[in-house]
């Protein structure tokens, strides 16, 4: 079954924000425009996710899904001894995205500073959802592993369309894919967390850290 | 028997859940339903039968998702055929002795709707065109359209079926736990649009449970003149033992739904979760309940894709600035096609307060077709406020009205036969308020009682069409009073007595009043009030006229329209210092050293406002070129260097151009003729593309530099691009893509340039492209930001100027 559920604003993290607008060193000046945009885009703002839960099996690098398989060598790194999967979907709204048109000609510092919300909102989501499984998973004696998403390393980002299709996105959080597999609202995430028995595991890294683009503007610990 | 007959004096059943019961018969997770018709009609037929025998008088074919982008048009036909089969075989062997109907069952079609997705209205209409045609072609007897989270492509479905069907057409939207659509429409603005069109039945389903839908149910009861519908999930789903269960069983359901019977919903079935056991006790437990007689609501109220707007509880302000007439940079925007500088104009206005927007961008020399809509559709993808849509091109009128995402203010009709003969139509088929002028083939009447007869006329013939006198708003005509004394006191005495005698709403021009006379705000204002006072229900009014904010807000906090008078009052501590007669006191500080003017310090610092007013004041002592050569610029490349130096971060120095834009908006409305530009540079978000943050920025940085920017936008064609730079002989060309799967847009872009545009230099940019990845596709130059897309710019241009 797909399940759906409607969370409340997750906290705020400024310095993360300020990050995705390009701002490496806080000042009063970035703040107060962070604050000022914020104080428009809070109540535009929606937090929706909906997932299910798959049976995993596979056949070298092809995850089997049951619905469809996943062939990539990466996604099967990250899968590696679980027996199971969940498919999530997340969604910060279509307010944002009209709240970004809006300043995208009129004011791009407040369309630039919004966007960095919507980044730091849906990954904070994304973050919230994550905690919530593990802490039904740790129940079980089981964990998750950290999510991954299509288009990362070489899962073709095609996939989308099988999970659109299977978490029927659009009904449950109105979330809709696009024939160039960008996603509406923007400020999305769709992605994969394998589920194995045993606790959490600690080492595993931020993936920021793992890309090798070194010269990204947004690279934490430069 | 008609259905619609039926539902006269009836409790219409319909059917439940057909997705849940499909999932329990071995339906896998992605597989699509609608093939069930085929490879397994028993089953679908098992079904349609034991909600037939449980009650329903309508079931909803198994078409959920049956549409173009699904289905080949040969697979379409075969599903529907075979869905209205099956339904039409279960209602044959069905025991139940109830009238039974069909209904083509019309689901979303997953996708959304541009300006946010990709799917065009006019190509939502076709899509939903064809299952409907097929759909009437099988045998239907009614059209629901249903669990439709998005408003604009709720009309799409709407429009196809009332084109391509004479059938009833049941209408449903799905709701979420904030009482809105996905997209954000209220149920009131949902009521305003679907009913406008002439939707036989409106409602709500799926969603939650019937008491979570309550609230929603309620608001459509207060507006609603047609039937409402419900049809919501047995409540929330959740797991049990690896089994799907809902948290609502049958009898709890069927008495939450009988109490909204009883309050006067007319049709009502289960969604998601429901099985025909719910109905089976929906249809026993409401047997008793005398339907409730379905009325017509007397409120005047146009809508946006968010939210209604209602005549009559208080004086309506709608902007009327989006409107060439008598303004020199207006009409130069226009011919230059500049629809940033409408939009502008546009959240200027919702920023002063309006309500509505009136929208006329008419020009004998423009094409009016094309910039309304265009105007409308832009507008409406930042703006939430409803439009009035201002022409008196019939043609334009349509195309805007049917792009139109809700309920639009017509503007406008009169009292010649002509102009009602070709209004009329429109507004019956789209759906909208008219704004009827009280004039007629001989002209004005000078009295209150000649207008009032006109408006009794118009009246009469709306009723032809069916068009209620709810949707009519009379705008009894301002005069001015510099010409006839008396022409004030007619018009007052119009608004009065429509009000009084017709029962009807009116809007005035306010500012006519005034014309020929010096200081007329100061006549506008009053006059403002005076029109309140005596029922006027709306203004078409200059926002930013600060003696007609006044009068709109004094008369709101006298007559007790705003509670604790707290709109007054945030409206005097915002008013502009100037206009509350107190004069601004010296200067708050000396320049800081670093700066070399106020100007340079305030653009640097990104203070918008400051560096206009600065500029407008340098203006009376400086030429205007040597203000942008020896003040703009120099602050400018001050940020820039910063930037490039890592001491300026993007926002800071966004936010400095902003402040150097509006700097050079004062210059540019103090130029004649002589201009600073330099060339052309074309720039577009390649097709398939609707990131458009990276663009703006870029054109924001290059518009200060001085380049005439021409902005195709996201999402353009290849062959877009080629025309525009081909027409303008551009040198200069940007493109813009952030995803790996537009990338080939863009290369393709390039290589239509090669081809037909071989002198343009072209600079891409955007999150997935490199330097190599950009030589690999053909481009001139990669350039990472936008400081070095300007500094390749002068470059080109440079050696162009050579």
């Amino acid at each position: 079954m797909i399940y759906t559920k409607t969370y409340t604003a997750p906290p705020i993290d400024e310095d993360e924000i300020l990050r995705y607008a390009g701002v490496r060193e806080k000042t009063d000046e970035m703040t107060d425009l962070l604050r000022d945009v914020m104080a428009e885009a809070e109540g535009e703002l929606t937090y929706r996710v909906c997932w299910s839960y798959f049976d995993l099996t596979r056949d070298g690098d092809a995850m089997d899904f049951g619905f469809a398989k996943f062939e990539s060598a990466a996604l099967a790194v990250c899968l590696d001894c679980c027996d199971r999967a969940v498919l999530f979907a997340a969604t910060v709204g279509i307010g944002l995205d009209r709240l970004i048109a809006k300043y995208g000609t009129a004011s791009p510092s407040k369309a630039l500073m919004l966007q960095a919300i919507g980044a730091e909102r849906i990954e904070s989501l994304c973050d919230e959802f994550c905690c919530f499984l593990q802490n039904e998973l740790v129940k079980c004696g089981r964990s998750i592993t950290r999510r991954f998403s299509p288009g990362y390393g070489d899962l073709r980002i095609e996939v989308q369309e099988d999970i659109f299709r299977v978490l029927d996105c659009s009904r449950q959080i109105g979330l809709t894919l696009n024939e160039s597999m960008l996603m509406s609202p923007s400020k999305s995430v769709t992605a994969i967390i394998g589920i194995k028995n045993g606790a959490p595991d600690e080492t595993e890294v931020d993936t920021c850290e793992l890309c090798g683009k070194t010269d990204c503007l947004l690279r934490r610990n430069k | 028997m008609r259905i619609t007959e039926y539902l006269k004096n009836n409790i219409l059943y319909l059917d439940g859940g057909m997705g849940t019961l499909l999932q329990e018969r071995g339906l896998l997770p992605g597989e699509y339903p609608e093939r069930w018709n085929i490879i397994h009609p028993d089953v679908i037929v098992g079904i349609h039968r034991a909600y037939y025998d449980a009650g329903s008088n309508i079931v909803c074919s198994n078409t959920f998702g049956a549409n173009l982008l699904k289905f080949s048009s040969e697979e379409l036909e075969e599903i529907i055929s075979s869905a209205m089969t099956n339904a039409r075989r279960a209602a044959e062997e069905s025991c139940g002795t109830q009238e039974k109907w069909i209904a083509l069952d019309i689901g979303p079609s997953g996708r959304m709707l541009k300006p946010y997705g990709d799917l065009d209205f006019e190509d939502a209409v076709a899509l939903f065109a064809e299952t409907v045609k097929l759909g009437v072609k099988y045998g239907a007897d009614l059209i629901y359209i249903e669990t439709m989270n998005d408003s604009y492509e709720t009309k799409a479905a709407l429009l196809a079926a009332k084109e391509n069907c004479d059938l009833p057409v049941f209408v449903s939207n799905a709701y979420s736990e904030d009482g809105k659509l996905m997209t954000g429409a209220t149920p009131a603005a949902m009521v305003a649009l679907l009913e406008g069109m002439g939707a036989d039945a409106i409602g709500a389903n799926c969603s939650f449970g019937p008491k979570a839908l309550t609230k929603v149910v309620e608001e459509y009861l207060e507006y609603a003149s047609v039937p409402v519908l419900l049809k919501p999930n047995a409540g929330l789903p959740k797991s049990v033992g690896g089994k799907t269960v809902y948290d609502v069983l049958p009898d709890e359901f069927a008495e939450d739904i009988s109490a909204l019977l009883e309050r006067g919903v007319r049709i009502a079935g289960g969604c998601c979760g429901t099985t025909p056991e719910y109905i089976k006790a929906l249809a026993e437990k409401s047997r008793g309940i005398i339907p409730a007689t379905t009325t017509e609501k007397n409120t005047t109220m146009i809508s946006s894709y968010t939210h209604a707007v209602e005549f009559g509880k208080k004086p309506v302000l709608i902007g009327e600035r989006i409107n060439p007439t008598g303004k020199k940079r207006f009409k130069e925007a226009l011919r230059a096609g500049d629809m940033d500088y409408i939009l502008r104009e546009g959240i200027n206005q919702q920023d002063c307060g309006v309500e509505i927007l009136d929208v006329n961008v008419g020009l004998p020399e423009i094409d009016e077709i094309k910039m309304l809509t265009e105007a409308v559709y832009g507008l409406q993808a930042i703006i939430d406020l409803p439009l009035q849509i201002d022409t008196s091109s019939t043609v334009a009128m349509e195309k805007a009205l049917r792009r139109y995402n809700g309920k639009a203010m017509i503007n406008s009709v009169n009292g010649k036969k002509e102009s009602m003969d070709e209004i009329f139509p429109l507004a019956k088929k789209y759906g909208g308020v008219i704004v009827a002028l009280t004039l007629d083939e001989s002209g004005i009447p000078e009295t209150a009682e000649g207008r009032v007869a006109i408006a009794k006329k118009i009246l009469a013939e709306a009723e032809k069409y069916g068009i209620s006198k709810k949707d009519i708003i009379f705008d009894p005509l301002t005069l001015t009073v510099s010409a006839d004394g008396n022409a004030a006191r007619e018009t007052l005495r119009a608004v009065r007595t429509i009000k009084e005698e017709l029962g009807c709403h009116t809007s005035l021009g306010v500012s006519n009043v005034s014309f020929g006379l010096p200081q007329r705000d100061v006549l506008n204002g009053a006059f403002f009030l005076l029109a309140m006072e005596n029922g006027l229900s709306a203004a078409i009014m200059n926002p930013y006229s600060i003696e007609m904010m006044k009068a709109y807000y004094s008369y709101s906090a006298l007559l007790g329209l705003d509670a604790n008078c707290a709109e007054y009052i945030e409206f005097v501590q915002n008013m502009p210092a100037a206009a509350a007669g107190i004069i601004p006191g010296g200067n708050s500080g000396a320049t800081e050293e670093q700066y070399k003017s106020e100007l340079q310090k305030a653009i640097v610092k990104g203070l918008g406002d400051q560096a206009a007013q600065i500029c407008k004041e340098l203006i009376k002592t400086l030429d205007p070129l040597t203000i942008v050569q020896e003040e703009i610029i120099p602050a400018l490349n001050l940020v820039g260097v910063g930037f490039e130096n890592k001491t300026v971060y993007l926002p800071q120095l966004l936010m400095s151009a902003e402040a150097a834009k509006s700097a050079f908006e004062q210059i540019k409305a103090n130029m004649s003729g002589a201009s600073a530009d330099k060339c052309y540079f074309v720039i577009a978000t390649v097709k398939g593309d609707i990131h458009d943050i990276g663009k703006n920025i870029v054109k924001l940085i290059l518009e200060n530099y001085g380049f005439r920017v021409v902005d195709l936008g996201r999402d353009v064609s290849p062959e877009a691009v080629v025309e525009e730079v081909v027409r303008l002989c551009a040198p200069l060309v940007g493109l813009s893509a952030l995803m790996t799967t537009t990338v080939p847009a863009m290369e393709e872009t390039i290589a239509e340039l090669r081809r037909h545009a071989p002198w343009c230099k072209i600079v891409v940019g955007g999150a997935v492209l490199t330097k190599e990845y950009a030589d690999m596709i053909g481009a001139d130059k990669y350039a990472r930001d936008a400081m070095e897309t300007v500094r390749y710019a002068e470059q080109i241009y440079g050696e162009l100027a050579k």
